[in-house]
This record gives structure tokens, C-alpha cells and sequence, in this order.
């Protein structure tokens, strides 16, 4: 038993230097075989609605009636939910790392609510309550997206401020005599850029993709529109649904590669939610 | 946070044990929720959602550690997770559509299974029912258990692998003494947390079935749209509360395990 151990980790460490590197390297065949049946899981469907639509509807997309006040509202909606969830959601995740830990799980709990409670129930209790001069603005629809945003983006954020000396660059910066608003601006924000731009994207991906609220509060955000749209032009509509897929990963794609270039040089890579330690210090 | 959610959900809470006419106290919608249509409501909405919670969990963990293994940087893993971010989020129409496109009765793979002499049609299958509504929601649930099992991963430290390996631990005894007990929790953790994402889906069902199947969430849709009968306007607040309910007791199974994973995730 122990011998042949020895000879697998003497077949699996050519050098003394890199013994785990190649075996992560490596994927053996059961990994090929899942990654491939889920793949095609993933794209078989993709590729039968191509063939549905054909290429020629690709075009059509962009001159059909309500795309572009559709595309607008569903852009604003993004940009205003973005903003407010970046702003109530970073203070937050780096006061409580610093100064509360103890309170993290209980964030994290409490986090976890929007993604399970369900939109048609939460819809239902918004419209009741909310006052007639919020519900006459898509704002209201921005609100409620900032609270279903918020359970990505404070897990991003928290999986980039455990990756980091949380303590030792706050307390640097300030003996450096940096106020808290220099802190968190020159120091903390650029550490946190990869963090930052996964919430982001995350964000802005759910807003784009949100269809239950958005229909059942009455707005034509843009896959309301696609979904109203397709009574009339089944290929049309399918083939916009697919580009706003595609367009989605295509911008997710730019900027995990962006972030991961500028992390090279460090020790820690921060992909959209996971974080790897430094293997260097210990736990 | 509580103008956003807490609000909202104390108003349904309310609104289930009122009158219609006027406000005052009731149970009779609460009644009318546990009963008939709407008790077959919940249990298919259940069945769904274990199902749907099971499945995709097993793949989606599968998934997440062939990827977790793989290079750091790998342009697999970075499609992977980037994939995963778009496809947790893909629901509705569009996602109904893709599936008609494949599994309708004259989709690509239903062609193909045809051309074989296995036309799924002709043993039991039916996109529009539950064993298609079982396939579509995997489309969403999988992605979404990789991008939540993937933190949960890097708390299995490659140092404790190579110990097992060092005391002469075999691949088998190395997942059933370390690599199981530590994930699991965070696994079950995972796992209840799809079980209220599928419960909870509305968008997909409502475009894929039309009502042609009892699901919670398209009942409530149903009183939102007002389909309903002058003065049952409340019974969709009693159903919308029992669904909180249930998910209320998986987030307390889901604290539960969180707490005991976090034994080694610091």
C-alpha cells in the first residue's frame, strides 16, 4: 500500500520545486468526461435555437419597434442598481471585516434571503407598500434590483477583503496620516478592483436577465420586451434573447481577463467568487 | 435592506390573515392555501424543487471541482466560472424557448432520439410536465450551484491531501475521512440554498408550462395578474406565506450547516 503511494508521488513530482503545480495542471479523464456531458447539456440547446433563427434574424433585432427605449430603460435601470449597491454594500462588507467580525455570518445569512425568497412573493408585498410616487418611476424597480444584487455583491466583495491584510494596510495608511476617505479611495479601492468589477458584473448581469419583477410590475425592460415581443415574431425575438446572452459572457469574459492580467504579478488570483489564499503564511 | 425586503414581506405576512372586504382577521385563506389546488400546488412545487435541488447540486459540485483542480488562470476555468455567472442568471421565455427548440416534441434531440428508435415522447417524457420542467430548471441550477460551491473548495487545503497521502491514504479513504466531512456541510449548505432558488422560480415555469402544471409561484402570478374571483384577492398573500414559510425552515438547515462549515473555513 505505502509503496505504491510512494511511486504515484514519485511519478507525480518530476522536480522538487513543483509538485503541486503539475498536478493541478493535469485533468484526469473523469474530468473530461463530466465537463464534456454538462457541456453539451450547455450547448446543445444554444445551438438548436440557432438553427431555429437562422443567422439572417440577427439584424432584424436592432430596427424592431420598443428595442431601444426597452434597451435604455433596462440600461439605466443597471447603472442607477449598480451604483447604489456598490455604495451601500462596500462601506458596509469593509466596516464589518474590520471592526465587527463576529457580525459576518450573520451578513452572510441575511444576504442569502434575496436570492432565495421569492420574487413573486416580494413583488407582491412591494407594489402593496410602496408609495404611488416611487411606484410611477421605474426607480422603484431599481430599489428592489439593488436588494436581489446584493447577496452576489457582498460575496464578492467579502471573498476580495478576506484575500487581503485588511488591518495592516488600514493601520499603514493611517500612521502614514491618510484619512478615512484617502484609505479607502487610494488604498483599500485599488486592492479591491478585481472585488469591485466582479460585483459589477454580476450586478449588471442580473439586472439585464430580471424578467419576473419587471413584467408583473408592469415595466418593458428589455426581456419584458423580448417576451411581448415574441407574439408576434418568434425567430426575431429568440435571436435577441441569444445576443444578450452572448454579449453578457462575451463583457464577463474582457473583464476576468483584465483582472486577471493586472493580479499576475501578486500572490492571489480573485475570480468572480473565489479567493486563493496566499499559500505562503500558514491557514 | 428592510424598506427593500423586510417591509414587503411583513405586508404579505399580514395580507394572508386578512379579509378581503375589509381587514379584519381571518383564516380562511390560509384555509383556502392548504387546501385542494393549492395543496397540489405545493407538493408538486416541493417535488420540483427536490429534485431540482439534488441533481444539479451533485453535477454542479462535480463541475465545480474539475475546475477547481484545473490551472489557476486556465482558460477553461475562467469560461467555466464566466459561463456560470450567465447562465445562473438565464430563465424565462428564453431558456423555455431553447428547450422547445430541443426537446419539443419536434426539437433537435428529440429528432435524434427519433433517428435511433428511442423517441423519448413514446416512454413517458413530456417537456411541458415535470420531468421536462426537472431538465429545464438544471439549465440555471447547475451554474448556480458551481459559483456558490467554488468558495466553499478552496477551504480544502492541498496540505491535508498530501498528508493523507504521506500516511498512505488511498483516493477513496482520503474523500471518506477528510475530503467528505469537511465539505459536506458547505455541500448541504449548497444544496438548500437551490432548493429555494428552485421553489422559488417563476419565470421559466410560467413561460414553459402556462399554468398547464400546479406550481406555487404561477398561482400567486396568477392572482398578481388578477385571474381571480372578486374576494380571493388575499388567498395569493396565504400561498406567498407558505412559501416563505418553507424556505424559512431550509435557510434555518442552511445556517446550520454554514455554522458547522465554518469550522474550517475561516
Amino acid at each position: 500500500m505505502a509503496a505504491v503511494v510512494v511511486d504515484r508521488l514519485a511519478e507525480e513530482t518530476p522536480g522538487p520545486a513543483t509538485p503541486a503545480r503539475r498536478r493541478r495542471g493535469s485533468l484526469p479523464v473523469w474530468r473530461w468526461a463530466i465537463l464534456v456531458i454538462v457541456g453539451a447539456y450547455f450547448v446543445i440547446p444554444l445551438y438548436a435555437a440557432l438553427r431555429f433563427t437562422g443567422f439572417h434574424s440577427f439584424p432584424a433585432v436592432f430596427t424592431q419597434e420598443g428595442f431601444a427605449p426597452a434597451l435604455e430603460l433596462s440600461v439605466k435601470l443597471a447603472a442607477v442598481t449598480t451604483v447604489l449597491t456598490i455604495v451601500l454594500m462596500l462601506p458596509t462588507s469593509i466596516y464589518v471585516h474590520l471592526r465587527l467580525p463576529r457580525v459576518r455570518r450573520l451578513l452572510e445569512g441575511i444576504t442569502i434571503l434575496p436570492i432565495v425568497i421569492p420574487p413573486v412573493v416580494l413583488i407582491v408585498g412591494v407594489l402593496e407598500v410602496s408609495p404611488g410616487f416611487l411606484k410611477s418611476t421605474p426607480y422603484l424597480l431599481a430599489l428592489e434590483y439593488v436588494v436581489l444584487a446584493m447577496p452576489f455583491a457582498y460575496r464578492a466583495f467579502d471573498a476580495g477583503l478576506r484575500a487581503l491584510e485588511l488591518h495592516t494596510l488600514v493601520e499603514a495608511a493611517q500612521s502614514l496620516g491618510a484619512g478615512w476617505r484617502q484609505t479607502l479611495w487610494r488604498v483599500l479601492l485599488p486592492n479591491l478592483r478585481t472585488a469591485l468589477l466582479s460585483a459589477i458584473v454580476l450586478t449588471v448581469a442580473l439586472v439585464l436577465g430580471e424578467f419576473t419583477m419587471a413584467s408583473l410590475a408592469l415595466y418593458q425592460t428589455f426581456p419584458v420586451w423580448i417576451v411581448a415581443f415574441d407574439q408576434t415574431s418568434g425567430p426575431i425575438s429568440v435571436a435577441a434573447s441569444l445576443l444578450a446572452l452572448f454579449v453578457t459572457w462575451v463583457f464577463l469574459m474582457a473583464i476576468t481577463m483584465i483582472a486577471g492580467r493586472s493580479r499576475r504579478s501578486g500572490g492571489t488570483e480573485v475570480s468572480l467568487f473565489s479567493v486563493s489564499r496566499r499559500t505562503t503564511g500558514g491557514s | 435592506m428592510f424598506l427593500g425586503l423586510g417591509l414587503p414581506a411583513i405586508a404579505v405576512a399580514i395580507g394572508a390573515f386578512q379579509n378581503s372586504s375589509g381587514g379584519g382577521f381571518t383564516l380562511s385563506n390560509v384555509k383556502a392555501a392548504t387546501h385542494g389546488i393549492y395543496l397540489q400546488g405545493f407538493e408538486t412545487s416541493l417535488e420540483v424543487a427536490v429534485v431540482t435541488a439534488i441533481v444539479p447540486g451533485i453535477v454542479g459540485f462535480l463541475v465545480a471541482y474539475a475546475i477547481f483542480t484545473a490551472k489557476r488562470g486556465n482558460l477553461l476555468r475562467r469560461v467555466v466560472i464566466t459561463a456560470s455567472g450567465v447562465f445562473a442568471n438565464f430563465g424565462g421565455v428564453p431558456l423555455a424557448f431553447l428547450f422547445i427548440a430541443t426537446l419539443g416534441s419536434t426539437g433537435l434531440v428529440t429528432g435524434w432520439l427519433t433517428a435511433i428508435g428511442l423517441n423519448p415522447y413514446e416512454h413517458g417524457f413530456d417537456l411541458y410536465t415535470f420531468s421536462g420542467i426537472v431538465i429545464v430548471y438544471m439549465y440555471f441550477q447547475i451554474p448556480l450551484m458551481v459559483l456558490i460551491m467554488l468558495p466553499a473548495l478552496e477551504g480544502l487545503r492541498p496540505a491535508w491531501r498530501e498528508a493523507a497521502q504521506n500516511l498512505g491514504a488511498s483516493s477513496w479513504q482520503f474523500w471518506r475521512y477528510i475530503g467528505g466531512p469537511v465539505l459536506f456541510p458547505s455541500f448541504l449548505g449548497c444544496v438548500m440554498l437551490l432548493f429555494g432558488s428552485a421553489l422559488a422560480a417563476y419565470a421559466t415555469a410560467e413561460a414553459l408550462t402556462s399554468g398547464s402544471i400546479a406550481l406555487t409561484p404561477i398561482q400567486i402570478g396568477s392572482f398578481l395578474n388578477g385571474n381571480v374571483l372578486a374576494g380571493q384577492q388575499n388567498i395569493g398573500k396565504a400561498l406567498g406565506l407558505g412559501l416563505v414559510v418553507i424556505i424559512a425552515i431550509a435557510m434555518i438547515i442552511y445556517t446550520l450547516a454554514q455554522r458547522r462549515a465554518s469550522r474550517w473555513l475561516r
